[in-house]
């Protein structure tokens, strides 16, 4: 039970009781019981989830079982659904957030990491980290009265459909709310994540294999390139999953500027929707079993799959952050 | 930390203590008529302090849900309870709901054109054919022929429709099945619809944000909410062939056939009315109050605002731009307060 | 050393391009702040504070009540977060063993990867629907159970971070291991624990997505613990979203209000970790 060794005692051989009857008089087992009640209610709360989850869409997937996840029709009228333009919106507006984001965290984590004197780079890391602090509702706000004007006037029509407009994914009209939008809306929420996870691998490397590269003659340059960053690859690619795990579940600031249309298209430039945004708007009116048992078989995928990720996000980190901070 | 206690009790038994004693009454459902919901509530309020009644704005199908689940006390639509929600909510709660016409209201197509400022004819296949996403520019000639003179733009059209379950749907989706025999065969009447083509807004108050910040589209909202935010809306063809502005008198002409011959439960439609000056997509919207309420408090304070509603509250309609009950539905519902018990 | 050689060329062209990302970054935040000050502040006044919301359509009126009312399912969800997550960490750190641990730590991630609409549709079957209706104590357990992980993780750490010999120390005077814990283990982490629990609570003061199905929503105070009740985040949704120029002003005022709450906690709490300690990622 109590795992920290008592120093011999209690380890009477007929004392086992009477150490137990000791431990309960110091109110030990008191505070062993409350403690593990407490750890307990965390599983008990996740299961309740879990169950939750699963029991009131039973109804749902029962009647579509997989074919759920590939049937793109969301016909509430005559009460098909199927789960495709959602896991395609979340999809690509987490894809391309990332491409963006990727290249962007990457580069201010090489900066904040390697190039920067330390003063500078606490500094700025500490803003960095202050902006994943910004609530998502506030990030919605500003894209709907700044982010969406600015493209539909400036930016699409000054800049990418002439460079771009020949492409499938820059195709068609564009009407400020879009796929396009709500990625680079997510693009921003999620770099904060990249950055701090990726500058704390990157410092984690051994401090030896950056000064034998120096001594070697290398620049800054070379040896992050060389030595640096394969070393922290892992740990690169799991902040790059915990970033992909928040971007999936991301619900205000993306239903506020991605035009909530379920649609499948080339186009980054047509509005789409997402499951997060499908759940906030149709929830609190599914009327009727079959919508309602719909949409919360949407939550599970979407529990499902960020699951997943946020679980590959942690062994990538953690393989590479084992020992390596105070 | 002995301090730190203390505060945290003050606070939370202050902050607990707040409005102690009002009596709240929690309701949900259209935002059709919202605007006079909110300004009747908050006048109850005034006359009645004691009273609160909170009316959370989102969506016909929310406050259908919502009152078949029990987690609001009353509901409000514009789309009338199905035979099959009805049935519903008396397996779930053993007695019947009823439907209390509040007022008279109209859909209107309202729209953000650059450039023009006149007032649009629509016709019914005009409207139709843009929802279908099958007439797709602005100056096709479906919509160019009823509107002779005006310098339309060679712009896509950009439909705007409700993203959330809608009684404002309803009635615009009633009235496109009655006059378009391929609307109704392949998106049909409902509070949401798989949409054919389209943005999504949430509620009347989104669509019309939506509509003000995009150039060239078309959306539908209630009357109301395209006078508050300045939006033109374009006069619709009725029955009769004559091209008619949503207004006051047009909505009471569109009631004045469904008013001899009201319902017992008052659910009817009333788009595409008959009548020369009847405007075509014009609704009743109602409240949605359980047959039973258990609190005799409660009980009574909805009885009496009912009766206010239909006698001093009538009269804040058409300052809001909503049509008053006529008579002979006021007369009707005061007989069926009695229902509720 | 040629100072053109391409060696050095390359080194310092990355070292400004990556330069100019973390410039970038740092700039978007910067310009966050600054535009909410700008659209925001200037539309701040005593009524913001002071008045409940006008009802549609007519200007003025305030967001009294639901700055009240985030700051009650705050405290409800501190006082159901902020316990389960402390004692879970002192559990983990303490008392448990490898694979009990294991699993606990496990289900926490997991809990935390949970995304908060689902959370919110989740407390709606669970409570709302039970209960009949919704509510600030409904909102608060929404709000609480996305505060556990955070707070079990942020507890782990700082405790962890104690040195063992402290344990010893208090153990071989013959203190039973409670009140060497509560007594000498607690104390020495308590300024991280802290930190970690205004992190925590910033973080969810947030959110707006559980609050939808859970709180609703109260153009009037509400009051006690059973009545839906305004929150600022939503209140933010709702206003951004409709076409009312005046509900947008309100809505910038939330935002600036909102932000600058969430931000005073999150700098206060950060500056009040020492330089090197080890901050929990969200």
């Amino acid at each position: 039970m109590s795992s920290v060794p008592l120093a011999g005692k209690g380890a009477l051989p007929s004392g086992r009781a009477r150490a137990f009857y000791r431990r309960l008089r110091a109110g030990e087992e008191l505070a062993y019981t409350i403690a593990a009640t407490a750890a307990a209610s965390i599983l008990v709360i996740t299961a309740l989830i879990v169950i939750e989850l699963y029991s009131q869409s039973a109804l749902s997937r029962s009647k579509f079982g997989w074919s759920f996840l590939g049937t793109s029709v969301w016909d509430p009228v005559a009460g098909t659904f199927g789960a495709l333009p959602f896991i395609y919106g979340t999809v690509i507006t987490s894809i391309f957030a990332l491409l963006i984001a990727i290249p962007l965290g990457l580069g201010s984590a090489i900066f904040l990491s390697e190039m920067a004197p330390a003063r500078i780079s606490n500094a700025l890391t500490f803003l960095i980290e202050l902006l994943a602090a910004v609530p998502s509702v506030v990030y919605g706000l500003l894209g709907i009265f700044v982010l969406v004007p600015f493209l539909r006037e400036t930016l699409v029509p000054g800049l990418i459909k002439p460079a771009l407009g020949s492409l499938p994914v820059f195709h068609g009209p564009f009407y400020g709310v879009s796929v396009f939008t709500a990625g680079l809306v997510l693009s921003i929420m999620i770099v904060p994540f990249i950055i701090s996870v990726s500058r704390e691998v990157l410092l984690a490397v051994a401090r030896d294999q950056r000064e034998a590269s120096l001594a070697l003659g290398a620049s800054k340059w070379q040896t992050v390139w060389r030595v640096v960053l394969p070393n922290a690859f892992t740990g690169i690619v799991g902040s790059i999953f915990l970033a992909l795990a928040r971007a999936l579940g991301e619900t205000m600031a993306v239903t506020m500027v991605i035009g909530n249309t379920p649609q499948i298209k080339a186009s980054l430039l047509a509005p789409g929707y997402t499951i997060a945004a499908v759940i906030a708007n149709e929830f609190g009116e599914a009327s009727g079993d079959l919508y309602r048992s719909a949409l919360i078989q949407l939550g599970l995928v979407l529990f499902g799959v960020t699951f997943v990720i946020n679980g590959m996000a942690r062994i990538l980190i953690l393989t590479t952050r084992k020992g390596a901070h105070a | 930390m002995k301090k730190l206690g203390l505060c945290l009790a003050a606070g939370v038994a202050t902050i607990a203590a707040t409005a102690l004693g009002a009596m709240s009454i929690t309701g949900a459902g259209a935002t059709f008529p919202y605007p006079i919901y909110s300004k009747w509530f908050a006048e109850y309020h005034k006359l009645h302090p004691d009273v609160e009644i909170n009316y959370q704005p989102i969506g016909s199908g929310g406050g259908i849900k919502n009152v078949t689940d029990g987690t609001v006390e009353f509901g409000a639509s514009d789309g009338p309870m199905s035979e099959q929600q009805l049935k519903e909510y008396k397996e779930k709660h053993g007695f019947e709901i009823l439907h209390f016409p509040t007022v008279l209201g109209a859909v209107v197509p309202t729209y953000n054109l650059p450039g023009v400022n006149a007032e649009l004819n629509f016709t019914p296949e005009a409207l139709a054919g843009i929802y279908l996403g099958k007439i797709t520019q602005w100056n096709d000639a479906a919509i160019a022929k009823a509107n002779p003179g005006v310098k339309l733009p060679a712009a896509d059209i950009v439909v705007v429709h409700r993203s959330d379950g809608s009684g404002t749907t309803y009635c615009w989706t009633d009235y496109l099945s009655k006059v378009s025999p391929e609307w109704k065969q392949k998106v049909g009447t409902n509070t949401s619809v798989n949409w054919p083509a389209g943005l999504g807004g949430a509620k009347n108050d989104g669509v019309a944000g939506l509509i003000k910040q995009t150039p060239n589209s078309i959306g539908y909202v209630e009357l109301i909410y395209a006078i508050q935010n300045k939006l033109p809306y374009g006069k619709v063809k009725n029955e009769a062939g004559n091209f008619v502005k949503a207004d006051l008198a047009s909505v009471t002409a569109a009631a004045a056939g469904a008013a001899a011959h009201m319902p017992a439960d008052f659910r009817v439609s009333i788009t595409n009315a008959p009548g020369k000056n009847a405007y075509p997509i014009s609704t009743f919207t109602w409240l949605l109050v359980p047959s039973q309420i258990k609190d005799p408090a409660k009980l009574k304070t909805v009885k009496d605002f009912l009766v206010w509603m239909l006698g001093p509250g009538q009269k804040m309609a058409e300052n809001l731009d909503y049509a008053e009950l006529p008579a002979p539905v006021v007369a009707q519902e005061k007989k069926a307060l009695a229902k509720i018990q | 050393m040629k100072a053109w050689s391409r060696k050095n060329i390359v080194n310092y062209t990355m070292f400004g391009i990556t330069g100019a990302c973390a410039i970038f970054s740092v700039g978007v935040l910067i310009f966050i702040l600054g535009y909410l000050v700008y659209k925001g502040g200037s539309s701040l006044s005593l009524s913001f504070f002071t008045q409940l919301p006008a009802p549609i359509g007519e200007t003025g009126g305030g967001m009294a009540n639901a700055i009240v009312g985030s700051a009650k399912v705050l405290l409800l969800a501190s006082a159901i977060g902020i316990p389960i997550g402390f004692v879970g960490g002192i559990y983990l750190s303490e008392y448990s063993q490898k694979s009990v641990a294991f699993l606990i730590r496990y289900t926490t991630d997991l809990l935390n990867g949970v995304p908060s609409i689902v959370i919110g549709i989740v407390v709606y079957g669970l409570v709302v629907h039970p209960m009949g209706h919704y509510s600030t104590f409904a909102g608060g357990v929404a709000l609480g159970i996305m505060m556990i992980p955070i707070s079990v993780r942020s507890t782990e750490e700082f405790l962890l971070a104690v040195p063992m010999s402290l344990r010893e120390a208090g153990l071989a005077l013959g203190a039973p291991k409670w009140k060497v814990i509560a007594t000498v283990v607690i104390p020495a982490a308590l300024r991280g624990i802290i930190s970690g629990t205004m992190l925590d609570i910033a973080r969810v003061a947030g959110e707006t997505a559980p609050l939808l199905f859970t709180a609703l929503g109260n153009q009037f105070w509400s009051s006690g613990w059973n009545e839906p009740t305004a929150t600022l985040p939503v209140m933010i949704y709702n206003y951004a979203i409709g076409p009312y120029e005046d509900w947008h002003r309100q809505a910038w005022a939330a935002g600036f209000v909102l932000l600058t709450l969430v931000l005073l906690i999150n700098v206060t709490a950060r500056l009040a970790l020492s330089k090197g300690t080890y901050v929990p990622r969200g």
